[in-house]
């Protein structure tokens, strides 16, 4: 019974979403009051409705109901049960019903944070993300309806896939949904701005704080995503360019473009064109990165499993959400106007370097996912871009990237000398020269790429310092001078610091990683980057739904006991013949050492792969605080501060614009 | 309108049509020119002995699978255990190692095992053109005479393996035995 009213109450969530795509336009049109007012409402039902039908997919998962086809294929009766709460969204179906649950959320909080807006756009953006909501549900209920029945229901679900049954995999994706869906939110704000032919400093600071969370959220989902694959895979990588991976990637590319474009939006009301068109972007590229995945035109180790239905149906979304934004655009840009002039050394043109850098290297990712299969549909034969593509366009694209982090936020608006900036910025400059080259010696055999990477990171970080410290400033007590820093500001450093770290981690642990295969029978040690690796003893366990061989290897240093690790190798029982590597790590702040049981060899004889990798601690601190940087920029109080203007139309609020701008430059 | 906007039209226009040839083409399909053919000449080194030539004649013998692999791929590694298994059971394999870097191929087996009885370094693809690779994984099976049998695009998982592979080896066993 619970999964027909799960499906009852998905489609009534359809009909809502559907109203709330046409009412509260019709009454931004006609300013008609209540038929605006109607979309928080419609909002608040679709909610409710979704609320209602997830829950009844988890109970169909609580109660073992095989007779629920999706059930059925992600769940059995042995799974554990904080798994079965997850496998709500392990598959295609149920994370479709998550997508549109969490949309339903954001557009629910759209409406009660939004008594900044005036009435006729809080209209139009609950109106579009209707249209967004109609989109999906119908794929949902289209294609891919999680309560479909199976009958005659099979005594016993097959199972959760293995890869799936880890605690990294219970939030990956609902972080990474919240990212999506918060784009879609940013899309709305674009498009009411369009339809509105309104763009000014007050619709950047009513968007950029959705904007900084969305990102934030994705930021997380991703780094979550690649700490998984670092552990679960057991294969010591942490990034590897996948298909899927990029699907994520290059939303995160525009978004941050976004984020930066923004910002002169908002305090300069320039980029105004290009910020609803990285808008418009990154929301099309999270459908994309659906389409990808859910399609089947790339094969990939994390793909769903595929029907061409689906992809017809998602590049049709594709394709309206595309035609339709740009035609609005071609249509409408042209009214929202240009923005203020700007030196060629100025933050405005730094930023735009930045916004250049970040959309071309999304280019390059983009070019090298699709081209594959471009190639394969113009019938021109087919291949593969691998790592060696990717390393080779990527890396020279973001190291000026990373100078400019270090020179843009400290430099002023409009107009910079480029003397005073090299005069004030010379120390920072020699000591992050200093530091990144003596740094490699540290780890390891010197390498130039390696120096200038870090020379690179020492240069955020430290510019970081000294814009944080100039701007504390000379008050008295350190109290007062904290609070003399605005949480935009701090989040910003934050989030520089983070790339920094993030940046550092990579080059150290791709240049200085060791790793070696070695065949070890009880009581054999095996040396590694100065660890030594004996193994103990290899028992047999049963976990709850698996069978594992465990290894017992003890890690020493210069005699020194570091930690006892036991890798696993699980047979679950529901795919007895695919064995599945469980690494076990040591984690510490300047290595992790990392074990991962290979084969029995015969005898008491097993592979094993021993891993040494140097600073990947940082890679996680630093993507923390990256998404903790935009949590906080987007806690500022300058965007909780704007009058309550829900009773107010756009006409007065128009009126009373230029009074708003000169608040934002101040 | 302007000139200027129907740049971005045009772009977007040709992406989408572009997914739209990319959806009708299944790529796990198969090719029917090399069905029922023998397999393509090659002429490639070892890649675990340089100094070896190995050609197509030292793929053919007996009824076996012929995976096309690269260590940068990563489908690669989610069927490489099946394949460890595949050749535990007696089935030979033999590799094509893809546009890849010979240290890191050889590091590849190293982790995962070597079910491969003659791997053939193909680093740019040559014979990978010969016999139609699409993207790796692939894997065709070839009889005892030498002929291509069947090709799947994708890894093997376990019902691939079981639905498409085993019968057929089964059955091409059976007569090159009578």
């Amino acid at each position: 019974m619970w999964p027909e009213l799960g499906n009852f109450a998905l489609i009534l969530a359809l009909c809502l979403a559907g109203l709330q795509a046409i009412i509260p336009l019709v009454g931004a049109q006609l300013g008609h009051d209540r038929l605006m007012h109607a979309g928080r409402s419609l909002a608040m039902g679709q909610l409710v409705f979704l609320a209602l039908a997830y829950a009844a997919l988890t109970l169909a998962f609580l109660g073992n109901d095989f007779s629920v086809a999706y059930v059925a294929q992600n769940s059995n009766e042995t799974l554990p049960v904080v798994y079965k709460f997850t496998a709500v969204w392990g598959g295609h179906e149920g994370s479709l019903l998550l997508w549109v649950f969490l949309l339903a959320c954001w557009t629910v909080a759209v409406a009660v944070f939004s008594k900044s807006l005036p009435k006729e756009v809080l209209a139009r953006v609950l109106a579009v993300l209707g249209m967004v909501g109609v989109g999906f549900m119908a794929f949902t209920i289209l294609t891919s309806n999680p309560f479909d029945r199976l009958i005659p229901a099979p005594p016993d679900g097959s199972d959760l896939n293995p890869l799936l049954q880890d605690p990294g995999m219970i939030i990956h994706p609902p972080l990474l949904y919240m990212g999506y869906v918060g784009m879609a939110v940013v899309f709305a704000f674009a498009i009411a701005a369009l339809i509105g032919g309104r763009l000014d400093a007050a619709w950047a600071r009513w968007s950029r704080p959705w904007t900084t969370v969305a990102w934030a959220f994705l930021t997380l989902g991703i780094g979550l995503g690649s700490w998984w694959a670092y552990y679960e895979l057991g294969w010591g990588g942490w990034w590897f360019w996948d298909p899927v991976e990029n699907a994520s990637f290059l939303p995160w590319l525009t978004a941050t473009a976004l984020l930066h474009s923004l910002a002169v939006s908002e305090k300069r009301g320039g980029f105004k064109v290009w910020t609803l068109m990285l808008a418009i972007l990154t929301f099309a590229l999270t459908i994309l990165g659906a389409f990808l995945v859910r399609s089947g035109v790339i094969t990939s180790v994390h793909a769903f499993a595929t029907d061409p239905d689906r992809g017809t149906f998602i590049l049709g979304m594709l394709a309206v959400t595309l035609v339709g934004s740009l035609s609005l655009y071609a249509w409408r840009a042209p009214k929202v106007g240009l923005g203020g002039g700007f030196g060629w050394f100025s933050r405005e043109s730094l930023l735009l370097g930045n916004n250049v850098l970040l959309v071309v290297a999304c280019a390059a990712v983009f070019i090298g996912t699709i081209y594959p299969m471009a190639l394969d549909a113009l019938n021109l034969g087919k291949i593969s871009v691998g790592p060696p593509y990717f390393d080779a366009v990527f890396m020279p694209l973001m190291l000026p990237l990373l100078f400019l982090v270090g020179v843009a936020p400290s430099l002023p608006w409009k107009q910079g000398d480029p003397m005073q900036a090299v005069y004030r910025l010379r120390w920072p400059f020699a000591i992050a020269v200093v530091l990144g080259a003596a740094w490699p010696l540290t780890v390891g055999a010197w390498n130039p790429l390696t120096a200038l990477a870090l020379m690179l990171v020492a240069w955020i970080l430290i510019t970081t310092g000294v814009d944080i410290v100039r701007r504390l400033g000379r008050r008295q007590g350190l109290g007062a001078r904290l609070r003399g820093l605005r949480p935009s500001f701090l989040g910003m450093h934050m989030a520089h610091a983070g790339l920094a770290l993030v940046a550092m981690a990579i080059a150290m642990v791709n240049t200085y990683e060791d790793e070696r295969d070695v065949r070890l029978e009880a009581g054999e040690t095996a040396t590694v980057g100065g660890y030594d690796f004996t193994l103990l003893d290899v028992d047999r366990i049963r976990g709850p739904n698996y069978d594992a061989t465990q290894a017992e290897v003890r890690v020493t240093r210069d005699g020194k006991m570091v930690d006892t690790l036991y890798p696993q190798l699980r047979h679950y029982d529901s795919q007895p013949e695919m064995p599945m590597q469980q690494a076990a790590l040591n984690r510490g702040l300047t290595r992790d050492i990392y074990v991962s049981m290979g084969q029995h060899v015969g005898g008491g004889a097993w592979t094993m792969r021993l891993y040494y990798k140097p600073y990947m601690f940082w890679m996680w601190i630093g993507g923390l605080l990256m998404a903790f940087g935009g949590f906080l920029a987007a806690a500022d109080r300058r965007y909780r501060l704007a009058r309550d203007r829900s009773a107010v139309s756009e006409q007065q609020v128009r009126a009373d614009q230029p009074r708003d701008f000169q608040e934002a430059q101040g | 309108m302007t000139p200027k906007i129907l740049l971005p039209f045009a772009g977007v226009l040709a992406v989408l049509g572009l997914f739209y040839l990319g959806l009708q083409v299944d790529s796990r399909e198969l090719p029917s020119p090399l069905i029922d053919r023998p397999a393509p000449a090659f002429e490639l080194q070892s890649l675990t002995e340089p100094d070896r030539t190995l050609t197509e004649q030292d793929f053919i013998g007996e009824v076996a699978l012929v995976n096309v692999f690269a260590s940068w791929c990563s489908s690669c590694w989610a069927e490489h255990s099946n394949l460890v298994e595949l050749e535990r059971r007696g089935i030979t394999i033999h590799g094509l190692n893809y546009r890849d870097e010979r240290p890191a191929a050889l590091r590849y087996l190293r982790r995962g095992g070597n079910p491969y009885t003659h791997i053939a370094f193909d680093p740019r693809g040559d014979a990978g053109m010969e016999w139609g690779v699409y993207a790796t994984p692939e894997t065709f099976l070839l009889d005892a005479n030498g002929r291509i049998r069947h090709k799947h695009v994708g890894p093997l998982d376990a019902q691939v393996i079981r639905e498409e592979f085993l019968p057929r080896i089964e059955q091409l066993t059976a007569e090159a035995a009578s």
